[in-house]
């Protein structure tokens, strides 16, 4: 584990003025159970955690799928109880705070579809409001600008009056995301909040949440399953591995410290430290001559590995079979049914038989 | 959540939407306040509409016939009709609030005849009545049928909720919700075989649904009964709001759901179980209502559905009052047979619109 990110704790006395963001001291997470004798028993899924999220970053948590991302979230949001341990935000113990206070400071996306009936968008992020309302929940003018604030700041201050029902997936979390702005919190923890969208609103929704985590301070904690993008864009990454250690650091530390390829690599799938992608896993059955140029080069070579087959070194005497580029999306096969081909799908599909 | 209607026709409103929801409640009032007067005038003896707006003032009619019908016999009938109207209404709101269920209210769910259980073991029990029979019984027999009936509602309330945690699909827990009416309406058809036969009768036309059998009495207990449901359920319009995305969400907004949870189960208990104790089980108003408000405002915000829906659901109780005694004429038509015709469309048509509720995936 990457110590890199955690401060000693001593200097417990400046920390008070500044927003400090989330905090893990020996966290146990996982849940009760019950037994017939009423002898409550813990099933911890995680434990001895002792992580930190901090203001103005995006700190993203990776793992495989039952590793317990979402418990753990659940946890550091106060829907779960802990079975050890605290979780600090911004310098309060959680299990201390009052729910209400706990909601000015603290707000989350879940992974639950909501159903928005007939609110208007504008209504929904105001619902965010909660915690700040009297007790009738009438809004106040002060009230209305946070929530025309929040919306503008996910980009969604164009959709204020349609009804929420009507939104795309990926308008829907950005105004889910505005509700969670709305609660004015220092923190928001975001559940797989990229799990429905398509490529173009994941970039968009991820981007969005690291440019609020710098431009307003906040601390962004976020689980997902989008690996690539993840390790691009966050600032911190807490990494659940198999055995359920959790790594933490920078995406760098933890690619450096093969901590991501052991939690993801599998038969079919291996990580590429260097591109920090992942690629299929398949040994060649036969090398390939190929001369084409250097644009395309990587095509020819995806195409190719597809088929199983590799790109030869140069004077490869093993090389017996050669790919030549002729300009256009013309190949000349030498080899077995040697052949011109007119695209990488005819160029594939000649030399699935070597 | 399918608690409201997913894809509503309501497009983008062209007037401001607090204007629209302040017209609505306005045209409401009125409208109900034209149905009361309408109300107490017709029925087998006439009364002139000015007279009525008179008495209702304090002076005496020109006819003192007139004054003593409307006093004693039709005003009674009106203000049960309004005041049970708006309870049905915002214990359905309240309902679908709580289950996150489209299809949700006392009656479908089986809460009405859980009030009705209540009712018949009171009836049996004691030999005291509910509504048309309670004539005898004045003072703690009253407020022991409200209680008998509102202990049955909440007893049923409790169970389907509990079953709720595990039943997702709205329509899987109306069935559920239908059975466990089943059951209440057998075992209360097993005690009234224990019962006396004219009891029995009378039994049989209270659970048809009726405005007319209340007294001064009666309502000197009921008024007290459903104005403190409504004033909990007006008062935690705040708290229905925060669960309309859910209890997680709920939860981390700061709301102590537990609570709420209990204040709604308790506000309907009350509302439903007086209701139903004096007029009878009745169908679909619970249901119905909550529904045309919400798109007739086009919001689900509590704090305009809740008000609203008191008007509306007592502006449609006054019109089913109307339809059920057809002026000119002494018949009167059972409550249940009117607004289960108006009802059952309006389910028809949300199932229909909603795809949700055909493909039965709620929340």
């Amino acid at each position: 584990m990457t110590d890199t990110m955690t401060e000693p704790a001593t200097d417990t006395a400046d920390r008070q003025d500044r927003p400090e963001g989330l905090a893990t001291e020996g966290l146990a997470v996982g849940y009760r159970t019950r037994s017939a004798r009423g002898r409550g028993a813990n099933r911890a899924v995680l434990s001895g955690l002792d992580l930190e999220a901090r203001a103005g970053e995006l700190t993203v948590l990776l793992g495989p799928n039952g590793a317990g991302k979402s418990t753990l979230l659940r946890t550091l949001c106060g829907l779960l109880p802990s079975l050890e341990g605290r979780v600090r935000i911004g310098g309060a113990d959680l299990a201390r705070t009052s729910p209400t206070a706990l909601a000015r400071r603290l707000a989350v996306v879940l992974t639950d579809r909501v159903d928005p009936g007939l609110l208007s968008v504008r209504e929904l992020a105001g619902l965010g409001r909660h915690p700040h309302t009297g007790f009738t929940g009438r809004l106040t003018d002060a009230d209305h600008a946070v929530v025309e604030w929040s919306l503008k700041a996910v980009g969604a201050g164009h959709l204020a009056d349609r009804p929420a029902a009507e939104l795309s997936d990926g308008e829907r979390q950005r105004v889910l995301t505005a509700r969670a702005l709305a609660q004015e919190p220092e923190v928001v923890l975001l559940d797989e909040p990229t799990a429905f969208l398509d490529v173009p609103s994941r970039v968009a929704l991820t981007v969005l949440l690291r440019d609020l985590a710098r431009d307003k301070g906040l601390t962004v904690v976020v689980s997902t399953h989008d690996l690539e993008l993840a390790l691009r864009v966050a600032d911190a990454v807490w990494l659940v591995d198999r055995d359920r250690h959790v790594h933490a650091g920078a995406p760098e530390d933890l690619i450096r410290s093969g901590a991501v390829a052991d939690a993801f690599d599998a038969d079919h799938l291996a990580f590429d430290p260097v591109s920090g992608t992942f690629g299929l896993r398949r040994t060649a059955r036969a090398a390939v001559a190929v001369d084409a140029p250097a644009d395309v080069l990587p095509l020819l070579e995806r195409a190719l590995a597809r088929e199983g087959l590799t790109v030869a070194g140069p004077g490869d005497p093993t090389a017996d079979r050669q790919v030549t580029w002729n300009g256009g999306d013309r190949f000349t096969l030498t080899g077995p049914g040697g052949a011109v081909v007119h695209s990488f799908h005819e160029l594939t599909r000649a030399v699935r038989t070597w | 959540m399918a608690t409201m209607p997913a894809a509503a026709p309501d497009t983008a409103p062209k007037v401001p939407p607090g204007r629209r929801r302040l017209a609505v409640v306005l045209a409401l009032a009125a409208g109900t306040a034209a149905l009361f007067v309408l109300t107490i005038a017709t029925g087998s003896h006439p009364v002139p509409v000015a007279e009525v707006v008179r008495v209702l003032f304090g002076s005496a009619a020109e006819d003192p016939r007139w004054t003593v019908i409307v006093e004693q016999v039709r005003l009674p009938r009106a203000l049960t009709a309004t005041t049970v109207g708006a309870a049905l209404a915002v214990a359905g709101v309240q309902m679908q609030t709580l289950f996150r269920n489209a299809l949700a209210d006392p009656f479908s769910l089986g809460v009405s005849s859980g009030a009705s259980m209540g009712v018949a073991a009171v009836v049996v029990g004691t030999g005291g009545v509910a509504g048309s029979f309670t004539g005898d019984l004045a003072g703690l027999g009253r407020v022991g049928v409200v209680l008998a009936a509102s202990i049955g509602a909440a007893a049923v309330l409790a169970l389907v909720l509990l079953l709720s945690r595990w039943v997702k699909s709205a329509v899987t827990l109306l069935v559920i919700g239908v059975m466990i009416g089943s059951a209440a309406t057998a075992v209360v058809g097993v005690m009234l075989v224990y019962s006396r036969p004219e009891r029995a009768q009378q039994f049989v036309m209270w659970s048809l649904g009726n405005f007319s059998a209340t007294t001064w009495p009666d309502l000197h207990v009921m008024l007290p009964v459903i104005g403190a449901g409504l004033l909990t359920a007006l008062l935690t319009a705040k708290r229905l709001n925060a669960l309309l995305l859910g209890e997680d969400y709920a939860r981390t907004m700061g709301l102590n759901v537990r609570r709420s949870r209990d204040l709604a189960l308790l506000g309907t208990a009350l509302l439903a179980g007086a209701a139903t104790a004096f007029c009878g089980p009745i169908a679909f108003l619970g249901l119905a209502v909550p529904h045309l408000t919400r798109v007739a405002l086009g919001t689900s915000d509590h704090r305009a559905l809740i008000p609203a829906s008191m008007l509306a659901g007592a502006f449609l109780a006054l019109a089913c009052a109307l339809l059920s005694q057809p002026p000119g004429t002494d018949s009167v038509l059972p409550l249940n047979a009117i607004t289960s015709l108006f009802g059952a469309p309006v389910v028809i048509v949300f199932l229909i619109r909603s795809r949700r509720g055909v493909q039965g995936v709620a929340s």
